[in-house]
């Protein structure tokens, strides 16, 4: 962890995780799912662009549904869910 | 820095790149009333993104950015735009609305994808993708990483997931080394870039990095796995857990497009002061031009000038804009794709990833429209940003048509567009 970098508690489909500050939604949902949402077909699909293009990386955050999680930093008790 | 509650601006700027930093920051020294919005929660677009040590020139605008006073709004992303000189915005659940003099589009690029099997399994990345994931936190330390595609951006990327821990297998970029090594030869008159493309080299001595070499394929039962290689006639499969891959950059352009600027040949057109063709708008970076950093500092510095009403001081800057387009046109022919690269789809691949849409299904439509109208394509969330420049190369469609809202918002948003493009509705 790098200086200035705080411990960040949140729960990825209910699983706790801790990353550290400046750590992308998308990054955290990444290090205990396979996979961010699943295709009109089924697919599973995990992020692509990295910069809010794609909309491949939305999750569910908080209750709010379709949130590109590449974009949203993770904060202290973050409920994300995939779909 | 500062924040301001108050919605109406000298110029407001949007997208906090190079060319926006350097755009706000020369207007706001000015003395004009400055917006800079950006839909990422930190400034400094994809290149100067937090999470690496920053170049030193990245650091000197950013501090400039934090010293000027500029209302810097992140998290925003602008979806409308009215004749009058106002632009809406979401952020979060929230509408904004901020009035202009001055508008400054500085939207940046994304990368260029092209569908092949297997495209679509979680772990296969853009290249700038990968890098901005790993910059967010995604940890790459030990895994392996094959990068392909094309563009300098190649190189960069597999250096910075090496100096992470990554195992970068290979580098495989789609350009013949004949072409790269008489680009690279037209870089001696500018070391600098050589020297960092020598560097890059040097942190890979470990890596292959193979020329006119692409992926075909991507396996994985749920994640990637492997992926094969073809160069040459040649085809041949590595096992690795992440796909870096993207074939340079296309200019985001939509919100020029929507806003009624004239586009050539896929980017916005402007004069040696960074005006577009609509009144009161102007345009710096890579939707002019994918030029790279230098180019968009000096474009949003002239642009920033010309808004802040001090082109005068503008013109050295211009001399050295038009110094550059040799530049830019010699980097644009060195990463011309190659055509075999349209035969990687097979029927069955997804083109257009939100609505799930085959190759196939694609190919048989006349045109964009056509395609849009009978198969959804380009209908979903990204609105086609994705698949619309797949297909331009695929099929040589002409892709159009923007409409509001620029971007999928919420219905609250819409309800309350009370004075942003009611014609539209």
């Amino acid at each position: 962890m790098r200086e200035n970098e705080q411990p960040v508690p949140i729960t990825v489909n209910g699983q706790p995780v801790t990353v550290t500050s400046n750590t992308t939604v998308a990054a955290a949902v990444l290090m205990v799912s396979v996979h961010a949402r699943t295709s009109v077909r089924g697919e599973l699909r995990a992020p692509l662009c990295g910069m809010g293009i794609c909309f491949e990386c939305r999750v569910t955050i908080d209750g709010k549904e379709q949130q590109r999680s590449c974009q949203i930093l993770c904060a202290p008790g973050m409920d994300v869910r995939t779909s | 820095m500062t924040s301001s509650s108050d919605s109406h601006f000298d110029v407001v700027v949007v997208g906090a790149g190079p060319a926006g930093i350097a755009a706000a920051v020369c207007a706001a020294e000015k003395g004009a009333r400055i917006a800079l919005l950006d839909d990422n929660p930190a400034p400094g677009g994809q290149i100067w993104r937090r999470g690496d040590a920053l170049s030193s020139i990245g650091q000197q605008w950013l501090a400039r950015l934090s010293r000027a006073k500029v209302a810097y709004l992140p998290g925003l992303r602008v979806y409308d735009h009215a004749a009058d000189g106002m632009i809406a915005a979401e952020c979060g659940q929230d509408r904004v609305e901020l009035q202009y003099e001055k508008l400054i589009l500085a939207t940046g690029a994304r990368e260029l994808f092209l569908p092949f099997p297997g495209w679509t399994l979680p772990n296969v990345f853009g290249a700038g993708g990968l890098d901005a994931m790993a910059r967010g936190g995604l940890p790459v330390k030990g895994k392996r990483v094959v990068v392909a595609g094309t563009g300098p951006l190649l190189l960069a990327v597999a250096a910075h997931l090496c100096a992470r821990g990554a195992k970068i297998i290979a580098v495989c970029e789609q350009a013949p080394l004949r072409r790269v090594a008489r680009f690279a030869f037209g870089l001696l008159a500018q070391p600098g870039k050589l020297m960092q493309g020598a560097g890059y080299r040097w942190r890979l001595r470990r890596s292959q990095l193979l020329f006119a070499c692409w992926p075909v394929a991507a396996h994985g039962k749920t994640v990637l796995e492997s992926v094969t290689l073809y160069q040459a006639n040649r085809k041949w499969t590595v096992a690795c857990d992440f796909l870096a891959c993207g074939f340079h950059l296309v200019p985001n352009i939509e919100l020029a497009q929507f806003i009624g600027c004239r586009i050539e040949d896929g980017f916005v057109t402007v004069d040696d002061l960074q005006q577009t063709s609509v009144k009161n708008v102007l345009c710096a970076g890579e939707p002019t031009s994918i030029g790279g950093v230098d180019l968009a500092l000096i474009e949003g510095q002239i642009a920033g000038l010309a808004a802040a009403g001090a082109s005068q001081e503008a013109t050295p800057l211009v001399r050295r804009k038009q110094n550059m387009l040799a530049f830019v046109r010699a980097m644009r022919a060195m990463y011309q794709l190659d055509p075999e690269l349209r035969c990687l789809a097979d029927d069955d691949t997804i083109v257009c990833r939100c609505e799930d849409i085959s190759y196939d299904a694609l190919r048989r439509h006349s045109g964009w429209r056509d395609a849009k109208l009978q198969t959804r394509c380009g209908m979903g969330p990204c609105q086609g940003r994705i698949c619309g420049a797949a297909a331009e190369f695929l099929f040589g469609w002409h892709v159009d048509g923007i409409r509001p809202p620029v971007l999928p918002v919420l219905v609250s948003s819409l309800i309350t567009r009370d004075r942003i493009s009611e014609e539209a509705l």
